[in-house]
């Protein structure tokens, strides 16, 4: 019995091997990001960049010197916002009333909404492009913001619905039953329990649309947003204010994070 | 001594039918129907509210009990049939609308709402000013005897104590009727039975009209005015505790509420309000009137109204084996077997001589005892022919 014992492993100790393989992904996937941040420093000034020597805050300063690289960060976050608040508003109304009633062709549209997720960003691509062509909107924001709009839509609705699944109909029949019209039951009650959902689906929306360069690659006319910059300026490898950039947009969504972690969103744990 | 009791007896009666008297109709459901697709939950229900009555909807699960509820309450609407409260239509009222509060089955407390919020919730809805507001919500919580938690939040408390909110912040609004939808169901044995004491002192305190429902049958019957007993969407028997149990109109209510022996038979002779009965296994009479000569009925004893075989032999009885004996604390249950297989349940309290297992008996109950129902069968069913005795009436010495 006591032999038995002792060779069962303890549980409560990591493994050596657990030990080196878990520090080993992390290296694996934090070694590229310490690379941008460290070469954001990087003295280097002769293409293309890759040597270390010595440390330096010259490409922050011309960062700021960079109008064109600036106005497209800036074009990325105008997009972003907008097709949030966007995708927000739509994903949220699809979600809700899509919990609430039964109709016919119910299972139908829940499927099709896996097909904007699925399907190779460079089809959609293609496709938004032909409408847009078609319909003749020009290229510009306009389409940029639209484009972002039906691919973040249905991650929203997502979100949304997982959330919402766990949401008893009885809040908000006892809300009415104390005498809250149906725009007070929505105000009081609906919105506050279903926020925590709407706040998780609107940054990833936010996220997906801060990112994305092949779609945006199709539709952007001659709006240039921050990936497609970067994307433009690989060719003779990573500018240092590019890393720069990264560097601190890194810092910003590291920052959200954190403020996410430490309890933004406490109410999601409570309820 | 016993002037004395008569005397008291008399002023009781007088009491009672003082207030008998003055019962006031306050919600009234005429022809009431409710139809989801095919499925009829709910058919033809006539139902008088009165003011200030403890009123429960009791029957098994999908008996339309919480339909009917939430009817009134205006989250469903009725297929067909008229409903008013105080001689005002309800049916074309938001639930918003209605002076009405339920008390849910899963308590629906705002999650994100303190306890203060949540009870305020009702009368923010009706734009009361805060400083009113703060003294009714403080008094609610002293009736339910949770002072001091309005700055918890639900998911703080315990099942007893959310239940008891979710009971405040309906009252708080002093609705015309509170519903409560199974609202004990979720709390342990020892809670459920201190909150029924609890929830009516309130409802009499109150004077408010309560319509409760329940599948729990004692329940129903410790807490009532009157039951309404309900089966498949039929309103099957409306009366109060003691004419439920006592007298049972149909089968189905003889079997659901309490534990009864139920017994097939025809009628063999009929008297002016006393019938004899014709059994399988032997001859019995009971109290009815409205039965036809060798109409199929059936009698429903409650066990304990069985008595054990006396030496009278005026009085019918039936022959039976003992077959066991049941301790349950102060009572005792006794089994015995009828000639063709019937098991009769007899209860006794504990202490009182008991024939042995074993032993043959007789059984035998007064008239008044028996409650005779019309069966809707025309065969009657022979036990005798489809049952397997075994040795019971071989060993009997």
């Amino acid at each position: 019995m006591i032999f038995m014992h002792n060779t069962r492993p303890d549980r409560t100790r990591p493994h050596l091997i657990g030990t080196l393989f878990a520090c080993s992904i992390y290296l694996f996937l934090f070694l590229p990001i310490f690379v941008v941040i460290l070469n954001s420093f990087n003295a280097n000034k002769t293409k293309p960049y890759a040597t270390f020597k010595g440390f330096t805050f010259e490409w922050y300063i011309k960062l700021f010197d960079n109008p064109a690289l600036l106005s497209s960060f800036g074009n990325t976050l105008l997009v972003a916002f907008a097709s949030t608040v966007l995708s927000v508003l739509i994903g949220t109304l699809a979600a809700v009333g899509m919990h609430r009633y039964k109709f016919k062709g119910k299972s139908a549209i829940d499927a099709l909404l896996y097909i904007p997720v699925v399907i190779p960003e460079i089809i959609l691509g293609i496709s938004l492009l032909s409408v847009f062509a078609w319909v003749s909107i020009p290229r510009g924001l306009i389409t940029l913001i639209l484009s972002h709009v039906a691919f973040s839509t249905p991650f929203v609705i997502f979100t949304l619905r997982a959330r919402l699944s766990g949401y008893d109909l009885t809040f908000e029949e006892a809300a009415m039953d104390l005498g809250a019209n149906r725009i007070k039951t929505f105000a009081y009650v609906t919105l506050p329990l279903i926020l925590p959902g709407i706040l998780s689906g609107g940054l990833l929306a936010f996220t997906l649309s801060i990112d994305d360069v092949i779609i945006s690659y199709f539709v952007n006319g001659t709006v240039k947003t921050f990936p497609l910059k970067v994307m433009e300026s690989i060719k003779s490898g990573v500018a240092p204010d590019v890393n720069a950039l990264s560097t601190l947009i890194l810092l910003g969504t590291t920052g959200i994070v954190l403020l996410t972690q430490s309890g933004l969103f406490k109410s999601e744990a409570k309820s | 001594m016993n002037d004395q009791h008569d005397f008291l007896f008399f002023k009781f009666s007088n009491v009672r039918r003082m207030i008998m008297s003055e019962k006031e109709v306050l919600v009234k459901l005429r022809g009431i129907n409710k139809q989801y697709g095919t499925n009829q939950v709910v058919k033809d229900l006539n139902l008088d509210i009165y003011k200030g009555e403890f009123l429960t909807l009791l029957g098994p699960s999908g008996c339309g009990k919480t339909t009917t509820l939430r009817m009134i309450a205006g989250f469903e609407t009725p297929s067909s049939g008229e409903m008013t409260i105080n001689g005002e239509d309800l049916i074309n009222k938001e639930p918003f609308d209605r002076n009405i509060n339920t008390v849910f089955q899963s308590y629906a407390l705002f999650p994100h709402m303190s306890i203060y919020d949540n009870i305020a919730f009702g009368l923010k809805m009706k734009n009361m000013k805060k400083a009113d507001i703060k003294p009714k919500v403080e008094e609610i919580l002293e009736l339910v005897q949770l002072t001091g938690f309005g700055g918890r939040f639900p998911h703080q408390l315990s099942g007893g104590q959310r239940q008891r909110i979710a009971i405040a912040r309906a009252l708080v609004n002093n609705p015309q009727v509170l519903l409560l939808d199974e609202p004990l169901g979720a709390l342990d044995l020892k809670l459920r039975k201190q909150m029924q004491v609890e929830l009516k002192r309130m409802q009499k305190k109150l004077g408010i009209t309560f319509v409760y429902v329940t599948h729990d049958q004692e329940e129903a019957l410790t807490m009532s005015d009157r039951i309404v007993v309900m089966n498949s969407g039929y309103l099957e028997q409306l009366g109060t505790p003691d004419e439920i149990y006592e007298k049972p109109r149909t089968k189905f209510v003889a079997t659901f509420i309490g534990e009864t022996n139920l017994f097939e038979a025809t009628i063999a002779q009929v008297d002016e309000d006393e019938v004899l009965l014709n059994f399988e296994t032997g001859c019995m009479r009971g109290l009815g009137k409205d039965f036809e000569l060798d109409e199929i009925v059936y009698a429903s004893v409650r066990p304990e109204k069985m008595n054990f075989g006396s030496s009278n032999f005026y009085k019918p009885s039936m022959p039976a084996v003992v077959k066991e004996h049941i301790y349950i604390g102060s009572i005792v249950k006794c089994i015995a077997m009828l000639p063709n297989g019937q098991e009769v349940k007899i209860q006794r309290l504990s202490g009182e001589p008991l024939p042995k297992p074993n032993e043959v008996i007789n059984l035998y109950w007064e008239p008044e005892d028996a409650t005779i129902m019309h069966s809707r069968e025309d065969t009657l069913f022979s036990l005798i022919e489809n049952v397997n005795l075994g040795g019971a009436y071989d060993d009997s010495k």
